[in-house]
């Protein structure tokens, strides 16, 4: 294991495993986390998406595999909830407490912080207790805070959850635009469509991989055979419904008559998961 | 549309003090109907919910529930699930079905499902995330309600858990069960019959996906630097996104967006597409909040 490491041999976890209380949290999970670049780690609770985001920032030990990232001081971290913002500070305090911890002060900071307060939105509430804050600003805060001394690797876990669709956009926004100024950006999410936006993602399920490149590749790589229709045509366990439409799904290539229809992320999250399931099933 | 009507608001609005958090919202839920209520944190859904549910009386307008205003006896014939999931964290899971049974006057705790059985005997703080919606649905369903009413169900779940929920959701509006739904997931919006659309204590907007999209575009930017687009775009305060490695623009004129990027001599192509059903809400909340 190595860490820190150089962008030029890029960053990010490679067969990372990952024991915690005697069980596997993460089995050879590798996920690269280029710079200019959003890498989305999508899955539900308990897939380890947080163990695999901590241990990026060096916060847990792999027992195998190696992470590279940058120095801690150059590495940005959202952790989830709103626990990366100090409740009963203001949003300004919030800015100075951390400004502190990274040594920022005088003009470089008046500018850094009238900035992303303004881009995140928060200009009018500055003098607001962070806890009095709505969830969206809450999370668009601990976003501000996490970026305040422009990080190499920025890594957030699940900025968007519990976030309503509104400020789910100008929280996006923020991300993109740190991409766009060259940071690694590493985030977790529940939401399909925010993967679906990211350069590449990797898509965990119970501490594995299910897939992991750039979204559209993973689309083509659904496993199986996926078909839609007014019910269900084969296993209803391998049925689930889109609206009055059922989607139906199995291992093998089409049978005869069969129409089958190109998955979105939604239903190529599922089929690999069903695949996966009968994988270890068999 | 089923003209029996199972939960109706109508010119509904709820007042603290100066600040209105409903205001003249209308709306209806019929049998085997799945609506989906959507809007931003503080857009005034859970007040809405509150009053269906009696546990607030509007300002003004009136709420009904099965043709009467709501009270202990229409909650008697409603399942509900809390965002926060309504379970007794230090009871068993077992207890907790025949707390709910009592409360609802079954005189039998229903059958666990499968996937439950196991826990039964589990304090309900120590079975994970899954588990307890699980449970909740099934408490809430158990008293075989009329109605349904979802606060955020699916919250935080992977994709397959995700949509056995909305199997079940789907198996119930089957059987006739009018279902009330509140959703931050921008695609379940296609699992619903019908959307509502609120911003700042308003009904901005109801109908299908399709329906309230309309014809709204947005703009597609295809160029060799996405980042320095993004940057450019930006930089003249347009609300710029990006999908992958396009950068996105909606709610802009054509011209605007060729302005910004002419200045910046960025070569780029673009095209208009269909809006998405979160960028069409965006500007909705946009109209309501400047208007």
């Amino acid at each position: 294991m190595t860490r820190p490491g150089s962008d030029t041999d890029g960053w990010g976890t490679f067969g990372v495993t990952i024991v915690r209380g005697g069980a596997t949290a993460l089995k050879d999970v590798t996920l690269a986390a280029p710079r200019g670049q959003v890498s989305a780690v999508v899955g539900g609770d308990g897939a380890g998406k947080t163990t695999l985001l901590r241990a990026l920032v060096g916060r847990i030990l792999p027992v195998s595999g190696r992470i590279s990232a940058p120095p801690t001081e150059r590495c940005g971290f959202m952790p989830t909830g709103a626990s990366g913002v100090w409740q009963d500070l203001s949003v300004n305090e919030n800015f100075d407490f951390v400004a502190a911890a990274h040594h920022l002060s005088g003009g470089a900071l008046a500018d850094r912080r009238t900035d992303l307060l303004e881009q995140a939105g928060l200009t009018g509430a500055a003098d607001r207790l962070a806890g009095d804050l709505s969830g969206g600003m809450r999370q668009k805060l601990a976003f501000c805070l996490a970026i305040l001394h422009r990080p190499d690797l920025l890594v957030l876990d699940e900025p968007s959850t519990g976030v309503d669709p509104v400020s789910r956009v100008d929280l996006w926004r923020l991300i993109a635009k740190a991409a766009a100024e060259h940071t690694a950006v590493v985030m977790a999410t529940t939401y399909l469509d925010e993967a679906e936006r990211a350069s590449t993602c990797l898509v965990l399920d119970r501490g594995v991989a299910l897939a992991h490149g750039a979204p559209d590749k993973i689309l083509a790589s659904t496993p199986g055979t996926l078909t839609s229709g007014d019910a269900p045509t084969g296993d209803p366990e391998l049925s689930w419904r889109r609206g009055r439409q059922t989607r139906s799904w199995h291992p093998g290539p089409p049978h005869p008559g069969e129409q089958p229809i190109g998955a979105d992320m939604e239903d190529c999250v599922i089929a690999l998961t069903l695949a996966e399931q009968q994988a270890g099933a068999a | 549309m089923s003209a029996v009507v199972l939960a109706r608001a109508d010119r509904v609005s709820k007042r603290y003090g100066a600040f209105t958090a409903v205001g003249a919202v209308s709306m209806h839920v019929g049998p085997g109907e799945i609506v989906g209520l959507l809007g931003a944190n503080g857009a005034g859904k859970t007040t809405l919910i509150r009053m269906l549910l009696g546990l607030t009386v509007p300002s003004d307008g009136a709420v009904s529930v099965f043709g009467r205003v709501p009270d202990r006896t229409t909650r008697g014939r409603l399942g509900y699930v809390p965002q926060g999931l309504g379970l007794w964290d230090t009871l068993t899971v077992a207890e907790n079905l025949a707390f709910a049974a009592a409360a609802f006057h079954n005189h039998e705790a229903p059958e666990l499902p499968p996937g439950l059985q196991a826990a039964r005997n589990r304090q309900v703080a120590a079975i994970g995330l899954g588990l307890q919606r699980q449970l909740a649905f099934t408490i809430a369903l158990a008293h075989r309600p009329e109605l349904l009413v979802l606060d955020e169900p699916t919250s935080g779940v992977d994709p397959l858990s995700r949509a056995r929920l909305w199997d079940a959701v789907h198996a119930q509006a089957d059987n006739g069960v009018g279902v009330l739904v509140t959703t931050h997931y921008m695609q379940e919006a296609e699992q619903c019959d019908r959307l509502i659309l609120m911003s700042r204590g308003k009904a901005v907007a109801s109908g299908t996906e399709a329906d309230i999209i309309g014809d709204t575009t947005a703009l597609e930017i295809d160029t060799d630097s996405w980042s320095e687009t993004f940057a450019v775009l930006d930089r003249a305060r347009l609300p710029v996104t990006l999908a992958g490695t396009r950068v996105r623009i909606a709610d802009t004129p054509r011209d605007v967006v060729e302005r910004a990027l002419a200045g910046d001599e960025v070569a780029a192509t673009i095209r208009e597409v269909p809006a998405t059903l979160e960028e069409k809400m965006t500007a909705l909340d946009r109209v309501a909040t400047t208007s």
